[in-house]
């Protein structure tokens, strides 16, 4: 064992300040998970149990194992968007009858639980996220369809849903439906993709066409119940495997449908008795300072997060601002880069290249620690061939086959998002801690380059330069770009899977590791072409 | 010299005769009715042979098998134990008849007094006081209250208490009925009933030379519908002077039928301080660890060596301190004491420093001797007694607070019991002053047997720690992800939530683990210090208590500091399968189906007769719930019913006149 030395005063005004800044920030997100809690608002939830009807989250409680843990996944999407925080749809990964799910639940208090475009993005990503990781899909289904007004964003690429089903089936990945209402026109194919079909007696409706369109469509004149409602399906049309006498008796059902499903995991099982960490996680509320431009060490950060606080480094003399080691959480082995210093160099990068091969070569998982502010820049570095080494990391972070899990610290700037594995390298997790920010740049730098840029440009022209509007410009850009780095923002736009508490990070992880753990994890053989 | 003996007989006196016999050096062999084939008794003989069948009339009561069965299993004795044969005379003679040895007094004596009346006759010769028979023909006002009793066996079978003239004839009718059905001899005779008198015994040891023990004396009082409920050594409160009239005419009474061997000679005291002879028990009696207990005595050690020949000392050994035995029944006091049959899981008295014996020398201690073992099942087919519990100690007040606390914090997972009535009776003013009577339960009904009011703050952090517990244990079981915390959620929406049952409220618990503890509703203040499946220790109020937890199925026993909580938990989805026609008729207790008044078809009325059911002798009527159609009949004449079975549905008419409900939308 190996256990990290930690130098993290508690004690400290530094370390207060840190930790006060990140009380208020995890306030502020609270706020913004209470608003996708509260879903429709009080009036419509109040009318959804007037209904008889459970709430889309106690669905799934009911349906997940009693005292087991369960991570939502997007909460905050939309946010920021014309549509309500967590865009109508909850989703995450929870266990049933022992087996770990990737579970969607549509919120009918929203707006009937019509899609939006963000609806979409969050149902894709949960299809993913049991694609990728071979968890089998539970879809709580009621939905009102496409929501109308917004229809061009989401008909053409929401066929993509059905096509996740069917995909998934064939992969041998079972998926769930159960249907507690509404679940027409193209939503009728939810249920029809679905191996597993679960209706409600007397609440679930499924068909292509309601009463009116059948009537305008060919005279014939119908009822809900005869074109589709649950008794129908379920003695007549065969689309329903089971039928349930009410929601609870539904959610009975889907939880022994997923108790025959007999799903093995295909990944490598944990080791025992994993031991907590040997510092207390509650300190890192004090690590990251308020202010990212001061750095961290990430080892602070480790030393809280990994079992028995034990990380052998890698290279730890070599390309210094990156931490490079091994280490498990919660009994799955994981292999850590950790921006030290923000800045990577070529020696950085070259490090992690072949970090990311032994990785590879051994089967074991990444986990990504964001602190960086990009590659360097400047004549001395360039002639080093930075853009060289760079590439070379972001080669080996793109064709490496192993999963890797992302956690935004600090900032993600620049390339070196990319390299660390930013959200186009598809790691298989990606979230953020309150603290973080990524953008192409730091907002000052941003707003300092477009400065420069108009300043040449205006000299070019031999045109004085207004130097009122440019402190104006930069201020405006400077508020902008700040605002377009915050994580809140990012995750409305589906950028993450969530904004954490840097307390629950063990947690998350670890039930991420046993997540990915549902497929095989094996590295990759063979690598692109590196340039030298 | 006997080599090995049989022990005619079953449960906790089976185990505490075979003790004895082990000590002895002799080879115990246990007989075993079909229900009890596993049964501990059985486990711990050297040998053991089966008695077909159920119930006691083919097994038990059977002297012929039995002595097959000693003959069989090469006993040269026999030992009757309590109840069953023990007292009948015929079967002592049908084991000497075949040349073994009887444990216990000569056949003449046991039938001298096996007729209660011709007992009475014997002992008022003997110049022993006796209380007059009145003839029932001749009764008057003034001889009430009467006592109808049979005049063969005991245990209360076949005794009547009449307190109105008019209601003597039916009850002397039912008294024989009960007593022809009880003991094969409908016999009974009529006694003035003193209200407030007490049930004082002495305990006779006698050799066949000439001496006779009284071993001290026993109050038998607490009793409920004349069966011994508490009992101690020695009688409380007794002058000297009548205690020493006691012991010399339970003597005379012994010598007057040449008695040897242990045997009770049973007194009515009033509370004038006059006493009349009522009985003699021809046998070892239930209670007799009292009278271990306060002499050091192993009382069937000396019925094994009075048995072989051997001569008593001259005296006994003088008592010391003071002994109280409580009765452990599977029965409900609050429910007409309805008998409980089922699975025990645990049996667990703390504290507990002998079984089956007295340790010699100590001046304290607790005893258990126990018809059952950890994982037997109780069955309906004998009495319902699961063990008894005896605590002795230098003064009665010591006893009594030590079985109280024993019994009060006893882990008891298994049918309901009368656990809470022993320890309120042994808590109660009246009992520790003394001022114990035959009508003691009768007069402190409420205090003692009515069902208390249950804490109910007891009851749900009972309920919480149930929960906790279920929780740990669903962690520790879960096939992934169980090192995560229990319950956590990133986005928290809900509580987890569990409901449990008790006899008369739900409790739903709602909790959550969160980083700064436990957050339970309606328990503010409530701290968990940690918890495990089968413990959990939580800080209520700045007091921290651990509560034990036990689930068998879907029944949770909580015990700990503030009680014992039986709950049952509800389960989170109802079970379709389970729910219950309306009109179902469902078993109240376990039994036998002892015949059916109607067909599938016929029309009832509310309150007929759908059929009748036994239940320790007593039959019950189960009746129609309202006018309407026997849809199903499930059950037939002879069947075993748990409870709670399905026995018949009745279908209810359409009330007259029809009319849509008046149901909003």
């Amino acid at each position: 064992m190996t256990v990290l030395a930690s130098s993290l005063d508690p004690g400290s005004p530094d370390f207060a300040a840190n930790r006060d800044a990140m009380l208020a920030k995890l306030a502020e997100l609270d706020a913004e998970h209470a608003k996708a809690v509260g879903g429709g608002g009080p009036k419509y939830v109040e009318r959804h149990r007037r209904r008889g009807k459970l709430l889309a989250r106690e669905r799934i409680e009911l349906l997940l194992d009693p005292d087991s843990p369960f991570l939502e996944l997007s909460p905050l999407a939309a946010w920021g968007s014309e549509y309500p925080v967590g865009a109508a749809l909850v989703t995450g990964i929870g266990v049933v009858e022992g087996t770990e799910c990737v579970i969607t639940a549509n919120d009918p208090t929203v707006r009937g639980g019509a899609s939006n475009p963000w609806t979409l993005r969050k149902a894709l990503r949960a299809n993913e996220i049991a694609l990728r990781n071979r968890l089998p899909l539970v879809n709580l289904v009621e939905s009102g369809g496409a929501d109308l007004p917004s229809q061009k964003e989401v008909f053409i690429p929401g066929g993509a849903l059905f096509r996740d089903l069917t995909r998934l089936s064939a992969a041998g990945i079972p998926t769930v439906s159960v249907v507690f209402g509404n679940s027409t026109a193209g939503g009728a194919y939810v249920p029809g993709m679905s191996d597993h079909v679960v209706m409600v007696k007397d609440r679930s409706k499924v068909f292509l066409g309601g009463p009116p369109l059948v009537r305008m469509a060919t005279g014939e004149e119908a009822d809900d119940e005869s074109l589709g409602g649950a008794d129908m399906h379920a003695r007549v049309s065969g689309l329903a495997d089971h039928l349930a006498v009410d929601e609870p008796d539904a959610l009975r059902l889907a939880r022994r449908v997923v108790a025959r499903l007999r799903w093995d995991k295909r990944g490598p099982a944990p080791a025992a008795g994993v031991e907590p960490p040997k510092y207390d996680p509650e300190e890192l509320l004090g690590v990251v300072p308020g202010d990212l431009k001061t750095p961290f060490d990430p080892r602070e950060v480790v030393a809280r997060v990994v079992d028995g606080s034990d990380f052998d480094e890698f290279k730890p003399l070599y390309g210094t601002s990156l931490a490079t080691g091994w280490a498990s959480v919660h009994g799955y082995p994981v292999g850590i880069l950790a921006n030290a210093q923000g800045v990577l160099f070529s020696a950085e990068a070259q490090k992690a290249t072949q970090f990311i091969q032994l990785a590879n070569q051994r089967d074991i998982p990444l986990l990504f620690l964001h602190n960086t502010t990009g590659y360097m820049v400047g004549r001395e570095y360039e002639q080093g061939g930075i853009i060289k080494h760079g590439a070379m990391m972001i080669n080996a972070v793109s064709n490496s086959h192993v999963p890797h899990i992302s956690v935004l610290m600090g900032a993600s700037y620049g390339a070196g998002h990319y390299g660390m594995c930013g959200r186009a390298y598809d790691p298989r997790f990606l979230f953020a801690w309150p603290s973080a920010k990524a953008a192409v740049m730091g907002p000052q730098q941003l707003a300092g380059v477009l400065s420069i840029v108009a300043r040449q440009s205006a000299a070019a022209k031999g045109r004085p330069y207004d130097e009122d509007a440019d402190a104006a410009v930069r201020a405006m850009v400077e508020q902008q770009i700040e605002a377009e780095s915050l994580p809140v923002f990012l995750s409305g736009r589906l950028y993450d899977d969530g904004v954490i508490d840097p307390r629950d990070t063990r947690t998350v992880l670890g039930l991420c590791l046993s997540a990915v753990h549902s497929a095989p994890v094996e590295g990759a053989r063979g690598y692109g072409v590196y340039r030298m | 010299m006997i080599t090995s003996v049989l022990v005619a007989n079953r449960g906790e006196i089976a185990r505490r005769v075979l003790r004895s016999c082990r000590d002895a050096g002799l080879d115990g062999v246990a007989v075993f009715s079909d229900p009890d084939a596993d049964a501990p008794h059985v486990r711990e003989a050297d040998a053991a042979v089966r008695l077909p069948g159920a119930a006691p009339a083919d097994t038990y009561l059977r002297a012929d098998l039995l002595v097959q069965a000693a003959l069989a299993a090469g006993a040269d004795a026999v030992h009757p134990g309590y109840g069953f044969l023990s007292e009948n005379a015929g079967f002592a003679r049908a084991v000497l008849d075949a040349g073994l040895v009887w444990i216990g007094p000569p056949p003449e004596a046991i039938a001298a007094m096996g007729s209660k009346t011709g007992a009475k006759r014997i002992m008022a010769g003997a110049g022993v006081p006796v209380l007059g028979a009145v003839d029932p023909a001749a009764a008057t006002e003034a001889d009430l209250p009467l006592l109808v009793k049979a005049a063969a066996g005991g245990g209360g079978r076949g005794m009547r208490v009449v307190r109105d003239l008019a209601a003597l004839d039916g009850e002397l009718a039912a008294a024989r009925a009960e007593a022809a059905s009880a003991f094969g001899d409908g016999e009974v005779f009529c006694e003035p009933y003193v209200e407030t008198g007490r049930h004082v015994e002495v305990q006779l040891m006698a050799d066949a030379h000439g001496t006779v023990w009284a071993v001290g004396d026993r109050d038998c009082s607490v009793q409920r519908r004349h069966q011994k409920v508490v009992e101690e050594a020695p009688a409380p409160g007794i002058p000297d002077a009548v205690r020493e009239a006691l012991h010399e005419a339970a003597r005379t009474a012994a010598r007057a039928i040449g008695y040897t061997g242990a045997g009770t000679a049973e007194f009515l005291l009033a509370p004038d301080g006059r006493f009349f002879f009522l009985e003699m028990n021809t046998r070892l009696q239930v209670e007799h660890p009292v009278t271990e207990c306060t002499t050091g005595l192993d009382l069937v050690a000396l019925q094994l060596r009075v048995a072989e020949g051997a001569a008593l000392p001259p005296a006994p050994p003088a008592t010391r301190g003071h002994a109280i035995e409580a009765r452990l029944y599977a029965e409900d006091p609050a429910a007409d004491w309805q008998p409980q049959a089922g699975p025990l899981h645990l049996l667990e008295l703390p504290g507990t420093t002998a079984r089956f014996r007295t340790p010699a020398g100590e001046e304290c201690g607790l005893r258990l001797d126990s018809g059952v073992e950890d994982g037997d099942t109780v069955t309906v087919h004998y009495d319902p007694m699961l063990a008894k519990a005896v605590a002795w100690a230098p003064t009665r007040a010591e006893a009594a607070r030590r079985l109280a606390a024993a019994l009060a914090r006893a882990r008891i997972h298994g049918p309901a019991t009368n656990r809470d009535l022993l320890v309120r009776v042994l808590r109660h003013p009246a009992f520790l002053a003394g001022d114990v009577h035959t009508a003691f339960l009768r007069q402190h009904h409420a205090d003692t047997v009515a069902r208390q009011a249950p804490d109910k703050d007891a009851e749900a952090l009972a309920a919480l720690a149930a929960a906790l517990a279920d929780a740990a244990g669903r962690r520790a079981a879960a096939p992934v992800l169980g090192g995560l915390p229990a319950g956590w959620r990133n986005v928290p929406s809900a509580p987890q939530a569990k409901r449990y049952r008790t006899a008369d409220a739900e409790h739903e618990v709602r909790y959550r683990h969160t980083r700064d503890g436990l957050l339970a509703e309606g328990h503010p203040g409530v701290r968990l210090v940690s918890a495990a499946p089968g413990r959990v220790v939580l800080e209520a109020g700045g007091v921290r208590r651990a509560f034990a937890v036990a689930r068998y199925g879907d029944t949770v026993h909580v015990d700990g500091p503030l009680g014992a909580v039986v709950l049952t938990a509800v389960g989170r989805f109802p079970d379709p399968a389970a729910q219950t026609a309306p009109g179902s008729l469902l078993a109240p207790m376990p039994g036998t189906v002892v015949r059916t008044a109607v067909a599938e078809g016929d029309a009832v009325r509310a309150g007929q007769t759908v059929l009748w059911l036994e239940a320790m002798k007593m039959e019950h009527r189960v009746t129609a719930p309202a006018d309407g159609t026997v849809a199903e009949l499930r059950v037939r004449p002879g069947q075993q019913v748990e409870p709670g079975a399905l026995l018949a549905v009745v279908r209810e008419a359409a009330p007259a006149g029809g009319g849509a409900s008046a149901e909003g939308p």
